[in-house]
């Protein structure tokens, strides 16, 4: 009699074991796949894969082409550079490996014209130089440089324009170098891999390497930077620099872009960024998808798993079978989206299609593949999995009391974490934690500003329920009636709308911000070498000619000789550029006014009682090259003596801006007696160019450099980015579309069911159809305002924090925000009640 | 109530000039209506030349097995679905001239509904779904004819409850309570009682038939209980889509 005795036969079958599970777990997939329950999540998980998994590969082969595109800023696509020969073993097995190669040798030598000396960095190449890029000369300085394939041949020099007004040459004059005599063939007026920055390096001779010897100018001893350039497909680069690195000589540096130039440097990282968001933002817009959709879908199965409860089913196999189904479905629409997003990427090579000069674009690697795939399964556990979960807590009762269902938990709660995780996960594939901060912060504050003020629309709109009445009166009260399901909505909608924002509005002030911060009037030219004495001149010399706002920057050289009384040099660090400037005098100046485009990071500028003192503002990738804190002592050797001075402030500096700027800034006061020049930057337009000719008449030791061709370079690559950015943004399109859709259809279950009751009731179409846009119209022109609001901040803290641009507010994102919301919205949900409306109402009534 | 089983001309017979409005004394009249639908083996005949009038005030009852399309013809009396062949004319109106909005215009001026699952909307008070159909054309007193009604089935005192926190008897006395709201001319009911228990659903069936004698109402009743059945003026039999020809005499009408 015992109770044991009673339970035990079927205790044993009480639990089906995996096989059965996963057999359910299929079968309900393919029964609610069919029944079209699905669906929508499908959709939503699809486009999250998808879109992942299109800017992962977009991301990857745009990374791979700009930087082929920067390659032609350092001549080659990697450099062995080295202060001894390179070992001979390396260019042939470079060459073995079907790379292409060139070498070249620099130093710095005094060229004598008759009794005239100036020092000039020599720069020898060898056939094949440059091996990306072209240099470009001209027969007369300032004359339009053309585009040549060949180098000086033997026996032949060119000069840079700066050499050539220094030493007063023409084309066709001799001037000798070492022991031997060369002819001046071409004016130099543009050398893709002019390296370092461009104030410090001396004025440049080209010459053929095969004229070297003859010379006599390499002696043990001097100091001589050879260069191996190599050049080739990606696979082979890649294998080539895994078998060279362990075999580099001591002396010996690989050399990519990315360290090259400090302009592209910021080019490439904002690029890289702008992408990163773009992926963030599907990402979280996806989960939002997937999160709508697996609500509805969770709620459309509280009968059924009510039943299930009913004849015995226990919570853990409710959980099992549902956690099955929905990794079946992640599995199945991970790998449709996979598909997906690497044929959408084939667009691209249209997109970029005329910005790709003469390299292609590279083949997609495979590297996207399981990122994306790992980012699709954690955005559907994430946000799918928690309304699911909540099936278990269905009461059996609810078969008996259908008004019965999961408690309400709190939004944010459940959610939480499913942010986190995706976030997480970005930011680590990104490696950009604080722009996964920012957006993931962003949203969660839009969703909770959403949620308090969808509570407040439903509390407000509570009190118009007294006189419930016709048509839009009654679409009102709906939204009342439905309390947490429109506040989901509002919520969803806002969130859509503000991606939808953020990838029209805001992207569009971004990019232009990005574009406005190289103007079509950015600085092309720079005066460097202005005496102390010549600087009134200069200026005046400036304004008549209508070139105003010309500031004029002192500059001092001097060498970093020891950080907080420790005395540093180029071997005290692994990296190569850190190495580079230790090695090297820095340009310091002095200043009492911030420069526009720098901004403090940390410490503070200087006011009036720091004048005179021993402190310094440092820029910040320099501090970090170099491992210096706020706080510490700097010593530089400035002509022999030495000066201390205490870092006071990080600043930020916009490279590519082209303006003069300087690693170390000290208060007026201190560098003053020490022998200074005069640096400026400023605009001429193409036409003006005789300008500078009368500069130099009037100016002779004044050197004009030229940067125009850079500038192009430069900004050839900002609006391919841009192109790409613009691209890879249609997908997180998408992924709001998907967002508005699933909250449309969140609610439509009980719409269709409402509307055919209304109907039988007597109710004419256009009366439900106004009640309908009633509601969806406040909805979304509630979310849509809200929407604006957390764009535009987004927005803002985007370009002042992530992206380092002004940002240009805009007026239009209200009305857009607001219009769209209500119209949009609006007419969305008349549309997703079409079917329902045209179709009689006896068959809504007999399947809800 | 005593039970009388009218034998009029026309019922269950087809009227030979099909097209026009014969029978004035007739708020119901159907021809050859036949309903057929889709399904995955092949095409499935619900409805079969079914024809039949209902008089003004009538009280009709339709029966037949599970099955045998008694909603399905409901539905397409009330307009509230349109049939693959034939005709229905309600309150003179021929429904197949009448599109959509049509059909709702005259449902919302001559027709009630009473469902067997009730129907009503879960996010409206019970004084809110009464007041429905009266907003709906557009009266003004719509509050005071709702509770007027509420008090006559007896639910006044829970007029602000929602459907959720009411017992399935009373939600059927909201829903019988909305059904007359707005006088309407013909009453369609598709087993109200279905989901009840035997004595709330002779309380719900006596306040059907009290409410529809005061207004003085045509009754269309489906029901399964015969002796519902036997409340009303006449008894429609359909089996398996076909209306089964009149018999002579109802069990109780003897
Ligand atoms: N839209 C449809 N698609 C397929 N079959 C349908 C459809 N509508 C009704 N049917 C079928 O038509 C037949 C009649 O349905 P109907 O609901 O009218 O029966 P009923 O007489 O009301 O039955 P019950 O007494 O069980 O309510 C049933 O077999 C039903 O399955
Ligand atoms: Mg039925």
């Amino acid at each position: 009699m015992s109770n044991t005795t009673l339970v035990s036969p079927s205790a044993e079958k009480a639990a089906p074991n995996w096989r059965d599970v996963s057999r359910m777990a299929l079968r309900a997939l393919r029964r609610d796949w069919q029944s079209g329950e699905l669906r929508v999540l499908a959709i939503a998980l699809l486009i999250a894969v998808a879109s992942v998994a299109a800017v992962g590969f977009f991301t990857d082969r745009i990374q791979q082409a700009m930087e082929r595109k920067a390659s032609e800023l350092l001549g080659a696509d990697l450099v062995i550079a080295a202060s001894r020969p390179i070992q001979p073993a390396l260019a042939e097995e470079a060459q073995r490996q079907g790379l292409q190669i060139a070498e070249t040798m620099s130093f710095r030598s005094v060229v004598l014209v008759g009794e005239t000396t100036q020092l000039a960095e020599v720069k020898a190449v060898g056939p094949g130089y440059p091996l990306r890029g072209a240099l470009q000369v001209s027969d007369a300085p300032f004359a339009p440089p053309q585009i040549v394939t060949v180098i000086p041949r033997p026996g032949q020099v060119w000069l840079d324009e700066r050499l050539i007004q220094t030493l007063g040459l023409k084309v066709g004059d001799l001037v000798n170098l070492g022991v031997r005599e060369f002819s001046v063939a071409q004016v130099l007026a543009y050398e893709p891999d002019r390296a370092g920055d461009l104030f410090s390096i001396a004025p440049r001779l080209l010459l053929n390497l095969a004229d070297m010897p003859s010379t006599e100018l390499v002696q043990p001893g001097s100091r001589v930077e050879y260069r191996l350039l190599l050049a080739g497909d990606p696979a082979a680069l890649a294998d080539f620099k895994a078998w060279a690195k362990p075999r580099l000589a001591d002396g010996e540096k690989l050399q990519s872009v990315r360290e090259a130039r400090a302009e592209l440097r910021s080019a490439l990282d904002r690029a890289q960024r702008f992408l990163n968001l773009a992926a963030l933002v599907s990402v979280i817009l996806a989960g939002v998808g997937v999160a709508i959709a697996a609500r509805r879908f969770a709620a459309r199965h509280w009968d059924s798993v009510a039943i299930l409860r009913c004849v015995g089913a226990t919570e853990a196999l409710i959980v099992r079978l549902f956690v099955l189904e929905l990794l079946a479905l992640a599995t199945l629409a991970g790998l449709a989206g996979l598909i997906v997003g690497y044929g959408a990427q084939y667009g691209l090579s249209g997109v970029l299609g005329q910005l790709v000069s003469r390299t292609e674009l590279p083949a997609p690697s495979w590297l996207p593949v399981l990122p994306s795939l790992a980012t699709g399964f954690v955005t559907l556990l994430g946000f799918g999995l928690p309304p699911l979960l909540r099936l278990r807590e269905v009461p059996p009762l609810r078969v008996l009391r259908r008004d019965l269902g999961p408690v309400n938990p709190r939004l944010l709660a459940l959610y939480g974490p499913a942010m986190a995780a995706t976030a997480a996960l970005l930011a680590w594939q990104a490696g950009e934690w604080r722009l996964a901060l920012y957006v993931c912060a962003g949203v969660a504050a839009t969703m909770v500003a959403l949620s308090l003020a969808a509570w407040g629309l439903v509390k407000s709109l509570n009190l118009l329920r007294g006189q419930v009445g016709v048509a839009w009166r009654f679409g009102l009260a709906n939204i009342a009636r439905r309390g947490p399901g429109s506040a989901v909505q509002v919520v969803a909608l806002g969130l859509g709308l503000m991606a939808l924002l953020i990838l029209t509005l805001v992207r569009t002030d971004l990019l232009s911000s990005w574009r406005a911060s190289l103007p079509p009037d950015a600085p092309n030219h720079f005066l460097i070498n202005v005496q102390t004495g010549e600087v009134e001149g200069v200026r005046a010399f400036l304004r008549e000619r209508d070139l105003r706002d010309v500031e004029l920057f002192p500059m001092v050289r001097g060498r970093l000789t020891a950080l907080n009384g420790r005395p540093v040099g180029p071997e005290d660090y692994a990296n190569p550029r850190a190495q580079r400037l230790v090695a090297r005098e820095f340009n310091l100046s002095w200043a009492d006014a911030l420069q526009e485009d720098n901004r403090i990071l940390a410490g503070r500028w200087w006011n009036a009682d720091d004048r005179g003192q021993g402190v310094a503002s440092v820029e910040v990738g320099l501090a970090e090259d170099l491992g210096i804190a706020l706080g510490d002592t700097l010593r530089f050797q400035i002509a022999g003596q030495n000066v201390e001075a205490k870092v006071m402030s990080l600043r930020s500096v916009e490279w590519d801006s082209f303006r003069a700027n300087f690693f170390v800034v000290f208060p007026s006061g201190v560098l003053e007696n020490y022998p200074a020049t005069w640096i400026t930057s400023f605009y001429l337009p193409p036409d003006r160019k005789p300008v500078l000719a009368e500069l130099v008449r009037q100016y002779p030791s004044i050197t004009i450099l030229d940067v125009e061709a850079l500038m192009t370079k430069v900004r050839e690559i900002v609006d391919r980015v841009i192109a790409a950015v613009e691209y890879v943004f249609l997908f997180t399109l998408a992924a709001g579309l998907v967002v508005l859709y699933a909250a449309i259809q969140a609610t439509q279950d009980e719409r269709r069911f409402e509307s055919a009751v209304l109907r039988t009731l007597g109710a004419q179409r256009k009366v439900v159809r106004r009640s309908l846009l009633a509601e969806f119209a406040t909805l979304g022109l509630l979310a849509g305002v809200l929407a604006a609001a957390a764009a535009t901040l987004l927005g803002y803290v985007l370009a002042e924090q992530v992206f380092d641009f002004t940002y240009q507010w805009n007026p239009w994102i209200w009305l857009l925000g607001g219009g769209a919301g209500a119209l949009g919205v609006g007419l969305a949900g008349l549309l997703g009640a079409r079917s329902a409306l045209n179709q009689p109402p006896w068959r809504a009534l007999r399947e809800g | 109530m005593r039970v009388e089983c009218e034998q009029e001309a026309g019922s269950g017979v087809s009227v030979a000039a099909a097209s026009v409005w014969n029978n004035p004394a007739a708020i119901i009249q159907v021809e050859n209506l036949s309903k057929q639908v889709a399904s995955p083996e092949g095409p499935l005949v619900i409805l079969d030349d079914i024809g039949f009038s209902i008089a003004k005030g009538e009280s009709v009852a339709v029966v037949g097995a599970s099955g045998s399309g008694k909603s399905t013809l409901l539905g397409l009396l009330a307009g509230l679905d349109t049939p693959t062949q034939g005709r229905v004319w309600l309150a003179g109106v021929d429904l197949n001239s009448l599109d959509e909005d049509g059909r709702a215009l005259l449902r919302a001026q001559r027709v009630g509904f009473v469902f067997q699952s009730f129907q009503l909307l879960t996010g409206l008070t019970a004084l809110e779904n009464v007041m429905l159909p009266l907003e709906l054309a557009g009266q003004s007193d719509a509050r005071r004819q709702a509770l007027d009604l509420l008090e006559r089935v007896g639910l006044k005192a829970r007029a602000r409850h929602y459907p959720a926190q009411l017992s399935g008897g009373e939600q059927q006395r909201v829903a019988l309570a909305r059904a007359f709201a707005g006088n309407p001319d013909v009453l369609f009911a598709d087993e109200p009682t279905g989901n009840l228990d035997q004595k709330t659903g002779h309380r719900i069936v006596e306040l059907l038939f009290t409410l529809n004698r005061e207004q003085g109402a045509t009754l269309v009743l489906v029901t399964h209980d015969a002796e519902l059945a036997a409340y009303c003026d006449r008894i429609l039999e359909l089996d398996d889509g076909r209306l089964r020809p009149p018999s002579v005499k109802q069990p109780g009408g003897a």
